[in-house]
């Protein structure tokens, strides 16, 4: 059965179609490993029967030849992304026990195209973190140790319980979602494959809100291939999300195998950030050097106003959590704490229903609009975050197709090393991707390479608005230079 | 703008006159099938959450997606209100926490409105207008409803309203007295029913004002003003205005100061009475919706919607005055309702327009007023009526038995003419006949026939006297004349 599970979800999916294997076979050899994984808390909520009924309806399509693009393929979902029937928790406390009467479009899309879903992942709450370490469940173990060593690393977030159980082999491929780097975070922490494709180009309808000007849902797989299988059925037009793009959807897998014969690829220098480590320095070197080999133009480009980004995005993003979160108030759904008025059962509700991070960035999102602050801090982080936008398009405008940076500024990082660390120092695993949301821009974070412990690096490819087939293109030359990343060793099974 | 009053205005103090100074937030629920952004019925009544979508229960991961029809109709209003249409306006949200509002936030707009400036001519009184100016109009969410009285411990919410479309036209502060904002009120009202853009029925809470009164000595700056929130009747807005003038007054006569608040008015007690001071206002925390794209639409869409306009009541009373040679005073009243001009065009149409309107205002409307029937409901038709002016017109019957007429197809219906044939109500025109009976009459009266040479105006008591002894039938000209002759006065 094992091999079942290290199978890549193409390999799978052509297995399925010719039938070497059943789906219910592939969805119980999961199963399996789930249910032997339970060191990792990669899962909120496993969802053996579900998983199973749908394999067997699986079968019964593809048995009549009518198997969808992922007819049969056991998927993660991240329990950000509302499904019917099935408790959504979004890492909190206040939505413990929610059981959504609808469908996220994106799941229902994954649904539609034939996938199989193994259950809910853990997650930062409301995917605020990125270390995992936020959830009301528990934190996520990755599924990666120091050779040498037992002490656990975090697996990054807010997408941790995706990005695990992708290298853990417990899904082929799971759903994340991207708010600053939430996808691509923990896929280079893990060795994994994390595109957060452009602003608009995944419905965000039914997908518990973060920060509603960012968050963009996306794929996190083992391979650049799968992560352009997934995002095909992810993506799309949907009339509920007025922020979704009515552009057609190309076949991104088709766009892996392209090569990079001709691009003109940008290294912006204010990435060059002070006290990166020399291996993130040699890698992304490593990765310009692949790209020039595979035949790609290398040049030097400027993004000035980089260093403006985060401080922005800590603006931008709170704002809009502190806004997007005021309906967590135990009238309608989820926790309610009994109070002796309705303003003490506000307060005792959401006091216990939320954690600390989540608190803080209320609390961060309610200052920076109140009356006197919005124009100094609001308005600027808006206005900072049309500069940054600029930056990327007068770049764009030179000819460059897509930009070449680190994902993060180091490997992972030990479980609970961060504890006692000020929030701006974890906010700082932030500094690559923030832009990337900031402009609205599709980014993918593919993996390069290991630091000198043998953890996995990740490079990112930024790109053109709705050009994903670009990244991918580049993200394959990349993965085909670098060998498919080494998975880590089964310790928890 | 910052008009004053007229001195008949003016409110007299202990201490000399007191001007008032009103502006007015109108919410006006928007006519449509569904809520501004969700797909949910804004049927009124039903059970209580009966017309809830996920988005209006703001359950998780829900996203608002605007109605066009709401954002057509808000661009009707504006353009009958002689308003600025802007071609992009953007969503905010207005943050604050309470249970009948499940999102947490009011979806509304705050710096740009779809509406812009614009103006509406009152009508205060038989001789006077004023002009408001409009400040804006923009889209926002209705609340839903809190019910605090279904449960000993508990408040019960009620969602079937959460996300309706509602209009705020916001005025200028030019209304200066309670009269000027009842008028002002009932001619937004006239407007947005000719509009078909809400229905402005108060008492389902499809009209409520927002009234903000502050009072100063004539001539000095505007006072410090209170908000009286929420009044949904004509007749509490003026007395809520009075009300609240009088108690400002009184307290600035007597060397206090008036604290800008939110305030409510009892209409039991004729009070109103402090909700919340500026100190405790809420701090909404407005920022541009992230859900919602800036809301765009061309030139040529607003362009097609003026197009498509019906003809509003200034328009309407301005065609009357000209076309039917009404006072503008009568052609006010008819174009109050929509449904009242209607009726007076079918009556005028091919008549004598200020005939018509004398019978459709004097009669028809004291008649239906008496009954507290609506034009609507109007057991005489335009046709019948029609048919009566005719019947005067053409010197059939006299305006005297027209009324009796009237009477007879008010109660029994029937047509009009076939009426007077049945039953012998034909004026009498035979001059044979008048003659007679002035003849009649002079002979029987020598003592008045006298009086009268001296006294021409005693001619009156002669007609009444023949028009008794014909029943009312004879023609009144035919009588004059002949009565005239005989008494040999001019």
């Amino acid at each position: 059965m094992t091999e079942l599970t290290s199978l890549t979800l193409a390999e799978a999916r052509d297995g399925l179609r010719g039938r070497r294997f059943s789906a219910l076979e592939i969805t119980d050899a999961h199963i399996a490993a789930i249910e032997k994984a339970r060191a990792l808390n990669a899962f909120i909520a496993e969802t053996p029967d579900v998983a199973r009924q749908m394999a067997k309806a699986s079968d019964e399509r593809l048995a009549a030849g009518q198997g969808g693009p992922l007819e049969g393929v056991p998927l993660g979902i991240k329990d950000l992304f509302c499904t019917k029937g099935t408790q959504t928790t979004a890492g909190s406390r206040i939505l413990k026990g929610f059981v959504p009467h609808y469908e996220s479009t994106v799941t229902s899309q994954l649904w539609r195209d034939g996938a199989v879903m193994l259950g809910k992942l853990n997650l930062d709450e409301f995917a605020m973190g990125s270390s995992n370490e936020t959830s009301a469940y528990g934190p996520v173990k990755s599924p990666w140790r120091r050779p040498g060593s037992n002490a656990d690393l975090v697996p990054g977030g807010s997408s941790g319980g995706s990005a695990a159980a992708v290298a853990a082999r417990l899904c082929l491929g799971a759903t994340a979602t991207d708010t600053g780097g939430s996808i691509r975070q923990p896929a280079a922490f893990t060795g994994t494959v994390g595109i957060k494709p452009t602003y608009g180009r995944c419905s965000r309808w039914g997908v518990v809100a973060f920060a509603s000007s960012l968050d963009q849902a996306g794929p996190i797989a083992r391979t650049v291939q799968d992560a352009a299988i997934m995002l095909r059925s992810m993506a799309g037009h949907d009339p509920k999300d007025t922020t979704s793009a009515d552009i057609a959807v190309p076949d991104f897998e088709a766009a892996v195998s392209r090569g990079v014969k001709g691009l003109k690829i940008g290294i912006p220098k204010e990435y060059r950030v002070e006290g990166m480590p020399a291996e993130i320095e040699r890698l992304w070197a490593e990765g310009a050097a692949w790209l020039r080999d595979a035949g790609a133009e290398i040049v030097e480009v400027s993004l000035p106003n980089t260093h403006y980004a985060l401080p922005a995005y800590y603006i931008v993003a709170p704002a809009e959590a502190s806004s997007n979160l005021a309906r967590y108030d135990g009238v309608r759904y989820g926790l309610r704490v009994p109070g002796k008025d309705i303003v003490e059962m506000y307060e005792k509700t959401r006091a216990e229903g939320f954690g600390k991070e989540v608190k803080r960035r209320i609390m961060i999102g309610t200052y920076v609009l109140s009356a006197g602050y919005y124009d100094a801090y609001y308005v600027r982080a808006q206005k900072i975050r049309t500069l940054i936008r600029r930056d990327f398009e007068a770049v764009y405008a030179q000819g460059v197709d897509a930009i070449l940076t680190p994902a993060t500024p180091s490997a992972a990082f030990g479980l609970a090393e961060m504890a006692t660390a000020s929030p701006v120092e974890m906010y700082l695993n932030d500094v690559f991707t923030v832009t990337v949301n900031m402009a609205g821009l599709p980014g993918i974070s593919v993996p390069a390479g290991t630091d000198a412990s043998g953890l996995p690096l990740g490079l990112q490819l930024i790109g053109r608005p709705f050009d994903e087939e670009t990244l991918f293109a580049a993200a394959g030359a990349i993965e085909k230079a670098a060998g498919r990343a080494e998975l880590p060793a089964a310790w928890w099974a | 703008m910052n008009a004053h009053a007229k001195p008949s205005k003016l409110i007299k103090g202990a201490t000399g006159d007191w001007e008032v100074v009103i502006g007015m937030e109108i919410h006006a629920q928007v006519t449509s099938e569904a809520k501004l952004f969700s797909g949910a019925s804004t049927a009124f009544g039903g059970e209580a959450n009966d017309h809830v979508s996920f988005v209006d229960a703001a359950m998780p991961g829900m996203l608002p997606v605007i109605n066009e029809e709401c954002v057509r109709q808000a661009i009707r209003t504006g353009l009958g209100l002689n308003a600025q249409i802007n071609l992009t306006s953007v969503f905010d949200r207005k943050n604050y926490f309470y249970p009948d509002l499940p999102q947490g936030y009011q979806i509304s707009q705050y710096k740009s409105p779809i509406v812009g400036e614009g103006e509406v001519v009152v009508d205060v009184g038989p001789d006077e207008q004023i002009t408001v100016g409009i400040e804006r109009l923009h889209l926002e969410q209705d609340a839903g409803k809190s019910l605090h009285d279904q449960h000993p411990t508990m408040s019960f919410v009620d969602l079937n309203r959460s996300g309706v479309a509602l209009m705020e036209i916001v005025s200028r502060p030019d209304l200066r007295s309670s009269e000027e904002a009842k008028a002002y009120v009932t001619k937004l009202r006239t407007i947005l029913r000719y509009l078909g853009t809400c229905d402005g029925d108060m008492e389902k809470g499809s009209l409520r004002a927002d009234v903000n009164v502050s009072v100063r000595r004539p001539g000095e700056p505007f006072g410090t003003r209170c908000e009286i929130k929420n009044v949904n009747s004509i007749r509490f807005i003026g007395q809520a205005i009075e009300v609240e003038a009088r108690r400002q007054i009184g307290i600035l006569e007597d060397g206090g100061r008036i604290d800008q608040e939110t305030r409510l008015f009892d209409p039991g007690k004729g009070e109103t009475r402090s909700m919340r001071s500026k100190e405790e206002a809420h701090d909404y925390r407005y920022f541009p919706d992230p859900d919602l794209l800036p809301l765009t639409f061309d030139q040529a869409y607003v362009d097609a919607l003026a197009a498509g306009l019906p003809e509003l009541p200034d328009a309407k009373k301005a065609r009357f005055i000209a076309t039917y040679g009404l006072s503008p005073y009568d052609a006010g009243v008819l174009v109050a309702e929509r449904s009242s001009a209607d009726f007076f065009e079918t009556v005028a149409r091919g008549r004598d327009g200020k005939a018509a309107a004398n019978w459709v205002i004097n009669e028809l409307f004291g008649r239906l007023n008496k009954q507290g029937l609506g034009i609507e409901r109007s057991p005489v038709s335009a046709d019948q009526l029609g048919a009566i002016v005719d019947l005067i017109g053409d010197g059939t019957i006299s305006g005297k038995i027209a009324k009796d007429l009237f009477e007879i197809v008010w109660t029994e219906g029937g047509d009009p003419r076939r009426l007077v044939e049945e039953r012998g109500l034909k004026q009498v025109t035979d001059t044979g006949a008048i003659e007679k009976a002035v003849d009649e009459i002079v002979a029987a009266n020598p003592d008045k026939v006298a009086q009268a040479r001296e006294k021409p105006t005693m001619l009156g008591w002669f007609v009444g006297q023949v028009m008794k002894s014909t029943g009312g039938k004879a023609n009144p000209q035919a009588v004059n004349a002949l009565l005239k002759a005989k008494l040999g006065i001019e």
